[in-house]
């Protein structure tokens, strides 16, 4: 891990405080669902975010729309300052946002190590032929790979299962490999659909823990969305509530917790999500 | 020692066994024990389990479907066809003149994978399949109605009838419609199909197991996901797409080297169809499943002449079979528990 953490200590200028994402009037329409609108965020460099919200709220469609797995209907993403107008998901990713995803989507089939390298596919360099003719690029570019997809899955401690199928492994240790996988491709923002979702909650402490570590070690802001709320009042600098597609709240985990509106729509409710 | 991995394991028993097939069958033939019938099909074989290989890429590595692969073999063999009897006098050794064809047939091929691939694979869902479907009826019939001659003066082309070609009177008619290539002389041989197929292997399983490879396997998996990690979809399903459309192009050139005349109608859909079956039946995205079916389902007619009839019948029933048995949960369970005891007794034997 230390490598890692010089690395980005000397790539990054610690001292910028411009917003790394800039959200403005963000909204889209489904034929006559209105399912996200007048959505406002400023996101930190090394933020951690919440993003709450009942079922149904659209904070999946957040995610998407960050993504630009759907173009907004209107609003704009500013993204480390740059318009995204027009671009696509592969190009939200290179200009550095990852994700993970509620309904877990890894290549099954592949195995873990290969996830991850597919994460780190923009940041091996050598071509198509040069890969068939096995080639010195290719024996130096994939031992790199190796040792990089090594060091990014040990966050979690996963470098034992490196040779796994994704596919067969448990719920949990899927998710896990979702975040590294993300993480691979050198995100400046890292978004998280319901991280813990389906975690036990020794799991859920762990991760919690890791979220952090990752903040600290690769210093990029994190969005995360999340039912389990004490991982979202444990870690969250600042927490943004979603009701019917609208913002309801905004604001540190204390004033939300304390926000009349939030408990009566959706603390109130006590609804449990596993 | 090195550990080998499990992926380059698998690829030098795919390497084996293509060596030992072609070791036993040189030791039959020196033995004089294969029929005439059979060597016939000694380079089709090898034709079709390239061409097998060559559709797994697309349907098993990179989950698209191509219901047209015999036309890239169309064009590869009328490509080679041409280049190798126009060089006729120009490259007087036949095996170099058999590369030049098949490079050339492959270079042929690639290029109309990448006129068809760089609109359709832009698109979500299964337009590969119609489009391809298309080229493969649209290249048969524009070859059924295209006179191409060559004499002193080089290459002449016809829409109408081979007269109207005006060549010299010394010029030989390469390509006379629906009669299709005639007075080919054979350059293909076993040797050469072996060690054609022994490439396309070798690129294929490299391929696959470097960087570009993962991407169009990871992109089959989940394209969402590929997406968000940045990674170009359009790029890799095209270079799985051009890559098997060249392979189809070599096979072609091969096959139509292999025989003195060569018709439009060979490459029709029943053959596109054929070689999808070697492939659902091998296994979707299982190399050496599809290069054992290829082969025994090439050679299989030829053992069973008296049976021939009734080959498409048996095809569709085992096609059948097969997607009942890979698809059905319960088949599938079956076929776990009979091998699960089968092993088991193994075991106790040992
Ligand atoms: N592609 C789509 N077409 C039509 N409606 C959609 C689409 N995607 C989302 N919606 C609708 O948008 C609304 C918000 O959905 P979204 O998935 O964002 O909720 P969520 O807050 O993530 O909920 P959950 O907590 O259950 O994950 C829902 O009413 C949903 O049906
Ligand atoms: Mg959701």
């Amino acid at each position: 891990m230390d490598s890692v953490v010089e690395k980005k200590e000397m790539k990054k200028d610690r001292t910028d405080t411009s917003p790394i994402l800039e959200v403005t009037n963000l909204g889209i329409d489904f034929g006559g669902l209105t399912a996200v609108d007048e959505f406002n965020m400023t996101l930190g460099r090394s933020e951690i975010c919440g993003l709450i919200g009942p079922n149904g709220a659209g904070k999946t469609t957040v995610f998407n729309l960050l993504t630009k797995v759907y173009q907004q209907t209107r609003g704009t993403i500013l993204l480390d300052g740059r318009q995204t107008k027009g671009m696509n998901t592969t190009q939200m990713n290179k200009a550095g946002i990852a994700r993970t995803f509620q309904n877990i989507r890894l290549f099954d089939k592949l195995s873990v190590e290969d996830n991850v390298k597919i994460g780190l596919q923009n940041h091996v360099n050598y071509g198509m032929l040069s890969g068939v003719f096995r080639m010195p690029g290719y024996w130096r570019e994939e031992k790199k790979a190796h040792e990089k997809a090594l060091e990014l899955l040990s966050i979690f401690d996963m470098q034992d299962l490196a040779e796994a199928q994704a596919g067969s492994l448990p719920y949990g240790a899927q998710r896990r490999l979702e975040i590294v996988r993300a993480l691979a491709t050198e995100p400046k923002v890292l978004l998280l659909d319901e991280p813990a979702a389906g975690m036990n909650p020794s799991e859920t402490a762990e991760l919690m823990e890791n979220i952090c570590k990752i903040r600290d070690t690769f210093h990029i802001a994190i969005l995360v969305i999340e039912h389990d709320m004490n991982l979202v009042m444990g870690i969250c600098e600042s927490i943004l509530v979603l009701n019917f597609g609208r913002t309801l709240a905004k604001g540190t985990p204390l004033e939300i917790q304390n926000n009349p509106k939030v408990i009566e729509a959706y603390l109130g409710k006590k609804k449990e999500v596993s | 020692m090195k550990k080998m991995s499990k992926s380059s394991r698998s690829a030098f028993i795919n390497y084996g066994i293509v060596l030992l097939f072609y070791l036993v069958v040189q030791l039959f033939i020196s033995q004089g024990r294969v029929s005439s019938s059979l060597m016939g099909q000694l380079v089709p074989i090898c034709v079709y389990v390239i061409m097998a290989l060559s559709l797994n890429l697309v349907v098993g590595i990179s989950g698209e479907l191509s219901l047209g692969h015999a036309g890239f073999m169309s064009v590869g063999a009328f490509t080679g066809v041409i280049v190798a009897m126009s060089l006729k006098n120009a490259v007087p050794a036949g095996v170099l003149r058999l590369i030049i064809a098949i490079v050339i047939g492959a270079a042929i091929a690639a290029v109309m994978g990448i006129v068809i691939g760089i609109p359709v694979l832009r698109l979500q869902g299964d337009y590969l399949a119609i489009v391809t479907l298309a080229f493969g009826e649209i290249i048969k019939n524009v070859l059924n109605c295209l006179y191409i001659g060559v004499d002193g003066h080089g290459l002449h082309f016809s829409m109408k009838d081979a007269n109207s070609m005006n060549m010299e009177m010394d010029g030989t008619v390469i390509l006379n419609g629906p009669i299709g290539a005639v007075g080919i002389q054979k350059l293909s041989s076993f040797t050469a199909g072996v060690v054609l197929l022994l490439l396309v292997l070798f690129y294929i399983q490299n391929l696959v197991n470097s960087r570009n490879g993962r991407a169009i396997k990871a992109i089959r998996d989940s394209r969402i996901a590929a997406e968000a990690c940045g990674l170009n979809i359009t790029e890799y399903k095209l270079k799985a797409f051009v890559t098997s459309a060249a392979i189809a192009g070599a096979a072609g050139a091969l096959y139509a080297l292999n025989y003195s005349t060569v018709v439009p109608k060979k490459f029709d859909f029943n053959t596109s169809i054929l070689i999808l079956v070697f492939v659902v039946l091998g296994g979707i995205g299982n190399l050496r499943g599809s290069m054992i079916a290829a082969a025994l389902l090439t050679v299989l007619p030829e053992l069973l002449r008296q049976f021939q009839d009734y080959r498409m019948l048996v095809y569709a029933i085992v096609l059948i079979l097969v997607m009942l048995l890979t698809n059905n949960e319960e088949a599938k369970a079956l076929v776990a528990r009979i091998s699960g005891r089968f092993r088991k007794s193994k075991a106790v034997q040992e």
